[in-house]
């Protein structure tokens, strides 16, 4: 995949202007605070906002130059947005086929069966929209704009509306999606659960601009970031299962750079799995303990060293093998253990979600 | 019923059914516009859609006459495109009627369609529907109720017209002599009989237009 | 008397008793006769000291509003049909009909020369629209038929008529140019002792009849002065001659 994004819609409140080259396929999370302007990158992106000047290449299609603009509906794109939008005087199944039958046979990459199983609706088909729960409605929105073939799918916030089970309800399906097609995704989310379980890479907005962007693992473990996550900052990698511990219900899973024990998510061995580990998890020794409770102590390296919004707090990068980590302690602490770059040390890690 | 009696029956669903296709023709983009503009004209364009509601047929009817006849604007024009001039013609009825019953199907489309928004429209583009094609597969169908109250209330309205076919019609039988117009000379001849049969008969017509306008309100889609 | 509301109360007693006896008089008054009746309402108020208060319409309309007890002293109708017929059904008072004017049918164009003198554009133009008032309606409606019938021409012409609901509305139809020419009281036209405008054939009397219009005392006027007053007014020198010069004869 390779979009090339550049956008100025200046409004009264506040100027898109990002300049971006989205290259590696699978989820791209556009991700930042409300107001960030997320949504309307994403809009820009859609040819939504008349507006917005610009240029947009998607895999060498130009979509949007000084001297064009393709009009929404040419556009090979899917939108799924935040509140569902079906249309209620059509079925499940029409809605479905709303977008399918608009695009000419050759196109169809997607075909309905594959939309329908993917999100798991085929009982749902015969159904209004009215008669549907939040989740299966989203469900169902996901589901009819992958059928419609798209060679971007744009997702804004399609979670925000729902509560926690319902989104628990959805999350499968996204990363079915992740898994089964090829089709690039630009996933709006305000939502560092989401992003840590879904992204591949992430671009972070804020004030209009695009403040960050890149691969997932490598953007999050930056301390430079004034990414703003407060409690949830943290890496996001992936692993592989190595082994499964029936008697005590754990599961040791290998990365680039060395091992954990985690709760058996009931992952098969062999699977890549992602795990997340947040930065006030993470806790450091200068020497190798023994007798402490945490199971996951593993040597690493002092990358950098910065500091936290709270002048209290310091953030640290360090590496276990090729793997960045981040560490969150008191500055108090760094000094007294008298902490720098170029460090070997012990960093004792008290919780690893597995998140997908 | 007498022979021109029931000409005139027949005349005014004619004339009724002809403004009503024609009506719900040009007043659907007339009200899709005023729905969606932002343009400064809006607002006037509104109101002179509104001003048939405040001018007395009659009044407006004279206009028309005087609009359409050989001094006007209107009039001149036609005959400058070598056609018909419209006063005491049924296309003439039709015009005039168009313009009296204009706000009556622009307003219940212009509520449909404001009423409908922008988030179905955004979500049809999305999914490859060009405008017109969202017009026809999403607006239409949501619209359905605005465009059935419309159709019903202009077909109503052209049939109870009075003072406008009355200046501009001529009463000519078969051409112009509508049945309010029928009932009036009825009236105006003391043929009460005569004239109560046919009020009789619009009458029930218009009860059950109501009737049907409100059993078929939005509100109970399937 | 203390409280307010009785006060005013006694004051609208009063006021109304009081109107009663500034001897204002409704009449209903057909439309083709509003401009003299103005005139001679107004000389009538200087030499009398009583208030004409006019309602303009159709005869037809009078007729049926003063059956269901509409609040008219008198009636000047458009024709002698309607006073009479309500003097028979007792709403007239009985010998108090007159003809205070006769009037006078005009074949009218807003063109100036399009109608000669003798009528005989009816033969010779190719016009598409011939207005007249209803017949079955208008007296002037009525006329203008009889014209037509006495010269052999209605069903030749007949095609063309554009009938409308009164002379008024045909004088519109002829006045907006959308009628060539038309059937119209010649009060309509006439001011100064001559058409004012466009061109006209006085139809001769001989080939209709007489459009008199009649005048009648209604039940309600019975026993007020300034309703016969007010007749006796429309019979006097003076009114005649403004009648007159509105193209009725006497």
């Amino acid at each position: 995949m390779s979009i090339r994004v550049r956008f100025h819609l200046p409004y009264p409140a506040f100027t898109l202007d990002v300049d971006l080259d989205l290259s590696g396929g699978g989820i791209t999370a556009v991700f930042g605070r409300s107001g960030s302007g997320k949504t309307t990158l994403l809009r820009c992106i859609a040819g939504l906002e008349p507006t917005a000047d610009g240029l947009l290449t998607v895999n060498g299609e130009t979509w949007q130059d000084g001297a064009r603009r393709l009009p929404v509906h040419r556009r090979s794109l899917g939108y799924v947005f935040q509140e569902a939008r079906l249309f209620p005087h059509l079925s499940v199944a029409a809605n479905l086929d709303f977008g399918r039958r608009r695009i000419a046979e050759r196109e169809r990459r997607v075909s309905l069966t594959q939309a329908v199983e993917l999100l798991g609706i085929a009982h749902l088909l015969e159904r209004r929209p009215e008669r549907l729960s939040g989740g299966e409605r989203q469900r169902v929105a996901i589901a009819r704009a992958l059928a419609s073939s798209p060679r971007l799918l744009l997702m804004d916030e399609p979670l925000a509306a729902l509560d926690h089970a319902r989104k628990q309800e959805i999350l499968p399906y996204l990363e079915r999606l992740h898994d089964e097609l090829e089709i690039p995704v630009l996933y709006v989310s305000h939502s560092p659960d989401e992003v840590a379980r879904l992204a591949d890479q992430i671009v972070v907005m804020g004030d209009g601009r695009a403040v960050a962007h890149g691969p997932l693992t490598d953007t999050l473990a930056r301390v430079d970031l004034p990414l703003r996550l407060g409690e949830d900052v943290g890496v996001v990698f992936s692993g592989t299962v190595l082994e499964r511990d029936g008697e005590w219900h754990l599961a040791r899973i290998g990365f680039d750079g060395g091992e954990v024990w985690v709760r058996d998510g009931g992952a098969a061995v062999g699977r890549t799995v992602r795990l997340r580990i947040l930065a006030r998890d993470v806790s450091i020794a200068r020497s190798h303990h023994d007798d402490v409770s945490i199971m996951n102590l593993l040597p690493a390296t002092i990358t950098t060293h910065a500091a936290e919004d709270h002048p209290a707090l310091a953030l640290l990068q360090l590496h276990v093998g090729n793997t960045p980590l981040l560490a969150r302690l008191t500055r108090h602490s760094a000094r007294r253990l008298e902490l720098a770059p170029g460090q070997q040390v012990w960093v004792q890690i008290k919780a690893v979600a597995l998140v997908g | 019923m007498s022979p021109t009696d029931l000409a005139a029956v027949w005349l005014t669903l004619k004339l009724a059914a002809t403004t009503t296709i024609v009506l719900l023709l040009v007043g659907t983009p007339v009200a899709w516009w005023l729905a969606r503009t932002r343009h400064w004209a809006k607002g006037a364009i509104a109101t002179v859609v509104t001003l048939p509601l405040v001018l007395p047929p009659t009044v407006l009817g004279f206009y028309l006459l005087v609009l359409l006849g050989p001094d006007g604007a209107f009039g001149r024009l036609l005959q400058a495109s070598g056609l018909q001039p419209l006063p005491f013609t049924f296309g003439g009825l039709v015009v005039a009627s168009v313009i009296y019953s204009m706000p009556f199907v622009v307003q219940p489309l212009q509520q449909a369609f404001e009423a409908i928004g922008e988030q179905p429209l955004e979500a049809a583009a999305t999914l490859r529907a060009g405008p017109w094609d969202t017009f026809f597969a999403v607006v239409m169908p949501l619209a359905w109720p605005g465009f059935m109250t419309a159709g019903i209330l202009g077909f109503a309205h052209t049939v109870g017209e009075f003072g406008v076919v009355l200046m501009i019609g001529g009463n000519i039988p078969g051409e112009t002599q509508v049945l309010s117009l029928a009932i009036y000379n009825h009236v105006e001849a003391l043929e009460h009989d005569a004239a109560h049969r046919l009020a009789a008969g619009m009458l029930v017509f218009a009860f059950i237009v109501l009737l049907l306008l409100n059993v078929l309100r939005p509100g109970r889609r399937r | 008397m203390a409280n307010p509301l009785h006060a005013g109360f006694f004051a609208v007693f009063l006021l109304s008793t009081a109107a009663a006896h500034a001897d204002e008089i409704n009449v209903a008054v057909t439309a083709n006769f509003a401009a003299p009746l103005q005139k001679i309402a107004v000389e009538f108020e200087k030499d009398s000291g009583h208030r004409i208060v006019p309602s303009f319409g159709s005869t037809g309309k009078f007729y049926a509003q003063i059956k269901a007890g509409a609040p008219f002293a008198a009636l000047l109708a458009a024709d002698d049909e309607t006073p009479a017929r309500l003097e028979k059904e007792g709403e007239g008072v009985a010998g108090s009909r007159f003809t205070y004017a006769i009037g006078k049918l005009v074949l009218w164009s807003r063109t100036a020369g399009y109608v000669d003198h003798r009528g005989e554009v009816l033969t010779k133009k190719a016009f598409a629209h011939l207005a007249l008032a209803d017949p079955r309606l208008a007296p002037y409606g009525a006329a203008g038929v009889e014209v037509l019938q006495a010269l052999g021409l209605f069903e030749t012409l007949q095609p063309r008529f554009v009938t409308a609901a009164n002379s008024t509305h045909a004088y519109q139809f002829v006045a907006s140019g959308n009628a060539e020419l038309g059937f119209v009281a010649l009060s309509q036209v006439y001011k100064g002792g001559r058409i004012a405008e466009g061109s006209g054939w006085i139809v001769p009397q001989a080939l209709y009849q007489p459009l008199r219009q009649d005048a009648v005392m209604l039940a309600r006027g019975k026993g007020k002065p300034a309703v016969e007053a007010f007749l006796q007014y429309l019979r006097g020198d003076k009114a005649r001659e403004i009648i007159q010069s509105y193209g009725y004869t006497l």
